[in-house]
């Protein structure tokens, strides 16, 4: 196996089909995807990508839209994931995943309908198209008579596919780590690491007679461990991840991720639990914006409203916080975990204001929502994958700087907490109530941090959180580790930042009042 | 393909893999056909439809491991990807307990029909699907004038699995599942819409819920959550009713993985035969109810399954062990994981317990809040009723419960005789007595 490499795995593993001919990932570049000064070539590598030709595109449509419709499109996804994993000393496992199909959308009106299928052949997408095509009722519409290819904007160029990268580069990663925690402290007694590559190829193509690709590249590296003290145990972790090549892997990434899981596991050991109830609480600049993502975000995704669900329903163009506060959902941020160069139904993204100077200003929408409102599709429709139809979703959610600074925020708060690390939050859209769970962070004291505290849940309502938003700092943060949001039971990579800011009273659920 | 041009499959993936070098494979097929239909204001607002296969590769080369997921399941794509799997493998570290199972733990596979899967799925017409959908929501609709929206759905699917591992295991499940479910959200005060949904899931079509009750109880959820309001902090009782009482009772489960154990994050660690619940508490993993969610005679190994007691009135017995960790561990395995969950179930209803509290807090929600595994400390945020000598008095949120699982799960005066239908984990409500809450 001496002639073994990344390359061929992802060409043999993921694409075989075209080994008979010429391997495919010889014929494709994303470098010069990214660079885009020739457009036809361009469509034509991801058109050979999937096996597929215009032609046969357009047929397809008009199947789908042979019982009417006002709208379909068809969404081409190839994605390989690649997984290493560390335990006890080694990096003992390692897998890839590999996910390869079409989703076919009918659209009449407000209703959808769907199917997708594995098989790229002409019969398996014209049974998915038939499928999908039994929402409408209104006869018969014309497909496209030409697709007209239109390049997507790079938020996130890389320099080297991961296609190139063999697990032999990859293992050293893990190991580096290891030793840098399991070195760290003598209290540290199991390490964990566990790494992840992926690459997604999207090529949309709508019956409005264009058509669209991305070529998504991401990376994730975790490190987790647990310490003893005393005969008490805690755990912690930290992790990174972006939308990028191994060039991610610095010095820098490694020594940040070794050190955090070391201070946060360790950190624990000393930690409480605090006292519960309603009181002062300071968002460390970063990871916080989970509670902007809970609080208002969701709240904001046009279809729930659409539906009259949300708290939100009716609050466009009203005050809801103070002129301090600005929120953004933004699908251009360099790098970001949470960026799409377009979206999954082949929409330009964009940089939305949710909230401008403490205005509520407007909704994340996809295709259906933005007709319903009669307002443009702000690049927010997104999906798992080619299984499922697009939904307004977040992409990087954050809180634009304010006046304060995180000193004079601290030393305001005369009892309450100060918290740097959350791990998960949930809101229910109807009444606005939200949680989220902080992991670490300190007890305010008469102005100052001191003793640090884990493991309690925050709990508030979304509108009156943000009426309480009454100091914003200047030092915003991204932050780093991003995160996964779950919705109808999709899951999309999500990012989301904020300043350090002030909330004047929230709940939080401590032991003992 | 069929079940047996599937098992055939998974046997060519087998020797194929072994071909190219592998030591061990165990190869798992998965096929599902699902169907969804979504309705809103008596329109189809979205109709979704699909088959799908994918097919998992567990690899063993020279005692090192690796494990692989596709959907392009095209013989010629399969042989590639093994081959560079097989190579990809060899890069790894040797894991000395990694291999497959011990075929002794394939013996005893019960053979009986647990009956998972309804024969007469294939005879459901969309129409009727549609129907459904739709009389539920409309039956929603009628029983309250403060609906703001409500939707339905009615969801269907048919799942089948075959594997094969090398060494001599072979087997098959297939399982439908049919759901019809409905979500109300009502006029609130203030901007406040709250929500609250009902379902009604079963593995046999005769067994659904009629529209008019998942309609009936999904209005009276919604209903009752307007005017929601937070209590001072302080110590209630607590019932949580038993569609949400899995939450608390995977906190202290996930203490019994092995592979928390062994990674030396279980607060379970080194407490077999210790006293960790109330004496109200046994759990047991049973895989042959028929017709169980969770009901099996193989598990994730492929090892053959039996009833077992995990915590015999409060007293823990077993951990689940998969086969790695059993080694890695040195202890015997059990079960790779839970496969239908029962418990020691009381003589009281729901109704009958909150009649019995003086002054308590009715769960019907849990929302966020998470644990740590190593210490099982919890904070979970809570919705539900403030309850007075037996009555409901208002809903209650944005309030949190916190503590360790170890405290709370001692806390726990009473079982419910309500085991929770449609799910593997039949939990039925629990009462808990002296909980701290916080809130205002």
């Amino acid at each position: 196996m001496a002639s073994f490499t990344r390359r061929q795995f992802i060409v043999a593993g993921a694409k075989v089909a075209a080994l008979a001919a010429v391997p495919a990932i010889l014929r494709f570049d994303p470098v010069r995807a990214f660079a885009g000064p020739d457009e036809s070539a361009v469509l034509a590598d991801y058109l050979s990508w999937f096996e597929v030709d215009e032609t046969l595109i357009r047929r397809v449509m008009a199947t789908a839209l042979e019982r009417g419709g006002d709208y379909c499109d068809l969404f081409f996804e190839h994605t390989v994931s690649n997984y290493v994993g560390l335990q006890d000393n080694a990096v003992n496992r390692a897998g890839t995943s590999v996910d390869y199909g079409v989703g076919i959308r009918v659209i009449e009106g407000d209703r959808t309908g769907f199917s997708f299928t594995e098989e790229l052949t002409a019969e398996a997408m014209l049974k998915a198209a038939r499928t999908a095509a039994n929402i409408a009722r209104s006869g018969s519409t014309e497909a496209p008579s030409g697709l007209l290819y239109k390049p997507a904007a790079s938020y996130y160029p890389i320099q080297v596919p991961w296609e190139d990268i063999g697990i032999d580069r990859k293992i050293p990663i893990l190991q580096h780590l290891d030793q840098q925690i399991s070195g760290a402290d003598s209290r540290i007694v199991k390490t964990s690491v566990t790494y992840r590559d992926a690459t997604s190829r999207i090529l949309v193509a709508t019956s409005e007679g264009i058509i669209r690709s991305d070529y998504r590249p991401m990376a994730e590296i975790s490190a987790s461990c647990s310490a003893e003290q005393n005969g008490r145990r805690e755990e912690g972790w930290y992790s990174l991840t972006s939308r990028n090549d191994i060039s991610f892997f610095s010095p820098e990434t490694m020594n940040l991720v070794s050190g955090e899981a070391v201070r946060r596991t360790l950190n624990q050991l000393d930690a409480i639990q605090p006292e519960g109830g309603e009181m002062p609480v300071v968002l460390a600049a970063g990871g916080s914006g989970m509670m902007l993502h809970e609080a208002i975000g969701h709240g904001m995704e046009a279809d729930c409203n659409r539906r009259n669900e949300s708290i939100y329903s009716d609050a466009i163009g009203k005050p809801i916080a103070e002129p301090i506060v600005s929120i953004v959902d933004d699908g251009t941020y360099p790098h970001a975990r949470g960026s799409i160069n377009i979206d999954d139904e082949g929409s330009d993204t964009e940089k939305t204001f949710l909230v401008r100077d403490g205005i509520l200003q407007s909704y994340m929408h996809d295709l259906i929502s933005a007709k319903h409102y009669g307002v443009r599709p702000t690049g927010n429709g997104r999906r798992e994958s080619f299984r499922y139809p697009p939904v307004p979703r977040m992409r990087s959610t954050y809180m634009l700087p304010g006046p304060h600074t995180k000193d004079e925020i601290i030393a305001s708060v005369k009892k309450g907490v100060y918290c740097d690390d959350f791990t998960n939050g949930e809101v229910r859209i109807g009444p606005g109530d939200f949680t989220f769970y902080v992991k670490s962070g300190y007890l305010i004291e008469d102005g100052k941090l001191t003793r640090p505290i884990k493991d309690v849940n925050l709990i508030g309502n979304g509108p009156e959180v943000l009426k309480r938003v009454t100091m914003v700092a200047d030092d915003f943060a991204l932050a780093s580790r991003g995160g996964t949001c779950g919705k109808d039971g999709q899951w999309v990579p999500v990012s989301m930042g904020l300043p350090t800011i002030l909330v004047s009273a929230l709940t939080v659920g401590g032991k003992s009042a | 393909m069929n079940t047996a041009e599937r098992l055939d499959l998974a046997r060519w993936v087998v020797r194929q893999a072994q071909a190219k070098g592998a030591g061990g494979v165990a190869a798992t097929l998965n096929h599902s056909r699902s169907i969804t239909v979504e309705v809103r204001d008596q329109e189809v607002e979205r109709l979704r439809e699909s088959t799908s296969s994918s097919l998992g590769i567990d690899m063993y080369v020279d005692g090192r491991y690796s494990l692989y997921t596709t959907s392009d399941l095209r013989r010629n794509s399969l042989d590639d990807f093994l081959a560079e799997a097989v190579a990809m493998t060899r890069y790894l570290a040797v894991d000395a307990e990694r291999s497959l199972p011990d075929p002794k733990y394939y013996e005893g596979m019960q053979q009986i029909d647990l009956k998972t899967s309804d024969d007469t799925y294939e005879g459901l017409t969309s129409e009727e699907r549609v129907a459904l959908a739709l009389q539920t929501e409309k039956a929603a609709r009628a029983m309250s004038d403060k609906i703001v929206t409500c939707g339905a759905a009615f969801g269907d699917e048919y799942a089948e699995e075959v594997r094969v591992h090398s060494n001599g295991f072979e087997g098959a499940r297939r399982g439908t599942e049919f759901g019809l479910w409905t979500e109300v959200s009502v006029r609130g005060e203030g901007e406040a819409r709250p929500s609250d949904y009902q379902d009604s899931s079963v593995r046999f079509r005769k067994d659904l819920a009629s529209p008019e009750e998942i309609a009936r109880k999904a209005v009276g959820r919604a209903v009752a959550m307007i005017g929601q309001r937070k209590l001072a902090s302080g110590r209630y009782d607590l019932v949580i009713e038993n569609r949400v009482a899995s939450r608390m009772i995977g906190i202290l489960t996930a203490g019994m993985r092995a592979g928390n154990i062994q990674q030396k994050r279980s607060f379970l660690a080194g407490k077999l035969g210790e006293k960790i619940a109330s004496d109200k508490f046994t759990l047991i993993d049973d895989p042959f109810i028929v017709g169980g969610f969770g009901s099996r005679v193989y598990d994730g190994d492929g090892m053959a399954t039996k009833r077992r007691v995990m915590i015999d009135r409060g007293v823990l017995k077993e951990y689940y062990v998969n086969y790695y960790y059993a080694r890695k561990l040195n202890l015997e395995p059990t079960v790779s994981g839970s496969t239908n969950t029962v418990f020691e179930y009381g003589t009281r209803s729901l109704e009958d317990l909150i009649a019995g509290m003086k002054r308590g807090i009715l769960v019907t929600s849990f929302i966020g809040g998470n644990s740590n595994t190593a210490t099982g400390d919890f904070s979970v945020g809570i919705i539900g009723q403030y309850v007075e000598n037996g009555r409901r008095v208002h809903p209650v949120s944005e309030m949190n419960i916190a503590g360790n699982i170890l405290e709370f799960m001692n806390q726990l005066t009473e079982m419910g005789n309500d085991p929770c239908p449609g799910t593997a984990l039949m939990r039925p409500s629990m009462y808990f007595t002296d909980v701290q809450f916080a809130g205002l």
